[in-house]
């Protein structure tokens, strides 16, 4: 199944991490933040006037920045 | 003196266990290696005394934000005897990593895993037992905020010390980018001693959210609560002050001036309208000071601040600045000083300088003062809450307008990703503890500065002694007219000049500055700057008021917060040039549409 940007899930949606592309301070703050390949995100919600978003990984609610979510490909459940 | 460092991730209650440890009883300090400051205590352990260290929440101990390189950069300098990892129970899951990252660098660790009693309501259950086995660390289930299994942890703590850290394996880095051993590592101690139930409760913190996050419902409540806090400080705070304010004036009627009434006039000028008016302008601040920190402990600590940092940050990111920015910039609306000091929770520094030197637009209440009394005296009472109106969009757009301009200079090269923790009680001992630290740590930076300023002001407005205080005849006076050419543009006179310079001190001084300088008080002060002022000369003088450096107090604070002089001056530089600017454009403008 192709992948997407987790930027473009919609609230309540889930899916599991494909692949990250970040820079380097990002990816290390994402992987301490439990971001790896293979972990299922939930996108809890976004918002408005294309703010931030607020993702669920394990246990831990995450905010972070569409420009942010758009390097985390992942792939719907 | 033997040392423990306290380590952890952000949001693991780390500095409530900091300060049950040493009872509140802090300081800030330089260590060596690294450039920012941090909180330490010394406390008796086992009939020794130790120090311990509060070293700042990271996420990966080879990350390469801020906090994370000053924590490598502390343990390499000051290898200390005791590493006390906090870890949040909660999130066992996604924490184990740093304490894997901690475990090789064969430091002596005490493992704490605080929120014992989050975690129990979560489902999570934990076996300690079996995890210190498969680590071979102790390991103990706390919970900080109730002090569950702190008593033995201390124990262990103590015993732990007795064996120091060997030293710093020097390979620390190429150890630490072992990623892929720590995950293996992390899978099997998990699936051993950890259960986590697939689907997390529908918790309450979900069920606030739902309405605290609201898309449409979220804004208003932020700006409703933001209000309530707002009018809660200075509901509360003002009486404070001012209670005081009447103190202190009257114990220098009733107790200082006769005392001292038998030193030369000079002399007990300077140590009345000098040195003891300093210490007092010092004093009004700290009830407004404590209560700002008590007030934003309970907004921090119960998780709402990031939250508000959701739901500003579309505004604020546009800006450079993030959501936090924006709850400062409006605190700075009651007070500047402790506005500024809030900043520390933004942990980028770029950030927050650039917060920092938006902030000082904010329209104080002390400025406000300045305002009521001028748009009082020469404005209709129609017209006055427009002009008032309107110099709250002028502070606004500085602030806007400042932070466009220079948000390229201060660049945040720091992600924003940012953890939305439970919402949480906050216990009432962890805010009064924080409102007593800053306290303290405001009357250390502060004081000898804003005394030094407020007698150099009361020296220029009193020299030559031959001159009438504040008058055209004194060093200010001359400084006055020296300025004119400069100010004269913007329709200030000389002595509005020098009520500039007052006003540089405390902006809460400057209509009684005035009323010195024109040798008349209250009403009669009013029309006299009514007669002498046309709107629109008062206008462009209530625009640089506004616009230029809030006080010496806040000026104090800038500093010791950036601990960077260049900084400071260039925030008062460009305030002035801002005043000037704003004023002049306002001032002429006005002038050539023929008002």
């Amino acid at each position: 199944m192709p992948g997407t940007p987790l930027s473009t899930l919609h609230p309540g949606e889930i899916a599991t991490i494909v692949a990250i592309h970040a820079e380097e301070a990002l990816h290390l703050r994402l992987l301490a933040l439990g971001f790896r390949s293979g972990k299922r995100v939930e996108l809890i919600r976004k918002a408005n006037f294309s703010g931030p978003l607020q993702v669920r990984i394990g246990t831990t609610d995450v905010m972070l920045r569409r420009s942010e979510a758009a390097k985390i490909t992942v792939c719907k459940a | 003196m033997k040392r423990i460092a306290l380590l952890g991730m952000p949001n693991t209650g780390k500095s409530t266990l900091f300060n049950r440890m040493t009872g509140g009883a802090a300081r800030v300090g330089n260590w060596p290696g690294i450039t920012v400051e941090l909180l330490s205590g010394k406390i008796l352990l086992g009939g020794d005394m130790v120090e311990i260290i509060d070293l700042p929440g990271i996420y990966d101990l080879h990350g390469f934000s801020d906090d994370e390189q000053v924590v490598r950069h502390f343990l390499h300098d000051n290898v200390p005897d005791l590493a006390l990892v906090i870890l949040n129970a909660t999130q066992i899951e996604r924490q184990m990593s740093l304490l894997l990252q901690l475990k090789q660098l064969d430091m002596n660790v005490v493992v704490l895993l605080n929120m014992a009693d989050e975690a129990k309501k979560y489902g999570i259950s934990i076996d300690s037992k079996k995890m210190t086995e498969l680590l071979d660390m102790p390991i103990f289930l706390i919970s900080g905020k109730y002090g569950t299994g702190y008593a033995e942890a201390m124990q262990v703590a103590t015993k732990a010390l007795r064996y120091p850290t060997p030293g710093m394996a020097e390979q620390l880095r190429s150890q630490l980018e072992q990623d892929e051993h720590i995950e293996a590592e992390m899978a099997r101690v998990m699936k051993h001693a950890v259960q986590i139930p697939a689907q997390l409760p529908d918790s309450l913190t979900e069920k606030l959210d739902r309405v605290m996050l609201h898309p449409w419902l979220g804004l208003p409540i932020f700006f409703g609560i933001m209000y309530l806090l707002f009018q809660g400080i200075f509901f509360i705070g003002q009486p404070l002050q001012i209670g005081v304010g009447d103190t202190l004036v009257w114990l220098r009627g009733s107790a200082l001036e006769p005392m001292l009434s038998g030193l030369p006039v000079w002399l007990s000028g300077l140590l009345l309208d000098g040195i003891y008016n300093g210490v007092a302008t010092v004093a009004a601040f700290v009830p407004i000071i404590i209560l700002f920190f008590l007030f934003m402990a309970m907004v921090e600590d119960s998780g709402y601040l990031s939250r508000a940092a959701f739901l500003m940050d579309a505004l604020m990111a546009r800006l450079g600045l993030d959501g936090r920015g924006f709850v400062m910039l409006l605190m700075g609306f009651g007070c500047n000083v402790p506005a500024l000091m809030g900043t520390r929770v933004m942990r980028s520094r770029a950030m927050r300088l650039l917060t920092m030197l938006v902030i000082p637009f904010s329209l104080c209440s002390a400025r406000l003062q300045v305002f009521v009394f001028i748009t009082a005296a020469l404005f209709s009472p129609q017209a006055a809450p427009l002009v008032l109106f309107s110099l709250y969009l002028f502070s606004f757009a500085a602030a806007i307008l400042t932070s466009i301009l220079f948000k390229g200079k201060f660049k945040n090269n720091e992600p924003f990703v940012l953890e939305l923790p439970p919402y949480r009680f906050p216990t009432g001992r962890q805010m009064v503890m924080r409102g007593r630290l800053e306290v303290k740590h405001f009357l250390n930076r502060a004081t000898k500065f804003i005394v030094a300023g407020v007698v150099l002001v009361w020296l220029l407005t009193n020299l030559p002694s031959s001159a009438v205080p504040a008058s055209a005849d004194t060093l200010a006076g001359m400084i006055g007219a020296f300025l004119n050419p400069l100010f004269a543009p913007l329709g200030i006179n000389e002595q509005l000049t020098i009520a500039l310079i007052f006003g540089f001190v405390a902006k809460e001084i400057v209509i009684g500055s005035l009323a010195v300088i024109y040798g008349l008080g209250g009403e009669a002060l009013g029309g006299a700057l009514a007669h002498q002022l046309d709107w629109v000369q008062a206008y462009s003088f209530m625009l640089f008021t506004l616009i230029y450096t809030p006080c010496l107090s806040a000026i104090a604070t800038l500093r010791s917060e950036s601990k960077n002089l260049g900084f400071t001056a260039f925030v008062i530089a460009w305030s002035l040039a801002l005043a000037w600017l704003a004023s002049f454009t306002f001032y002429q403008g006005a002038r050539a549409l023929g008002f």
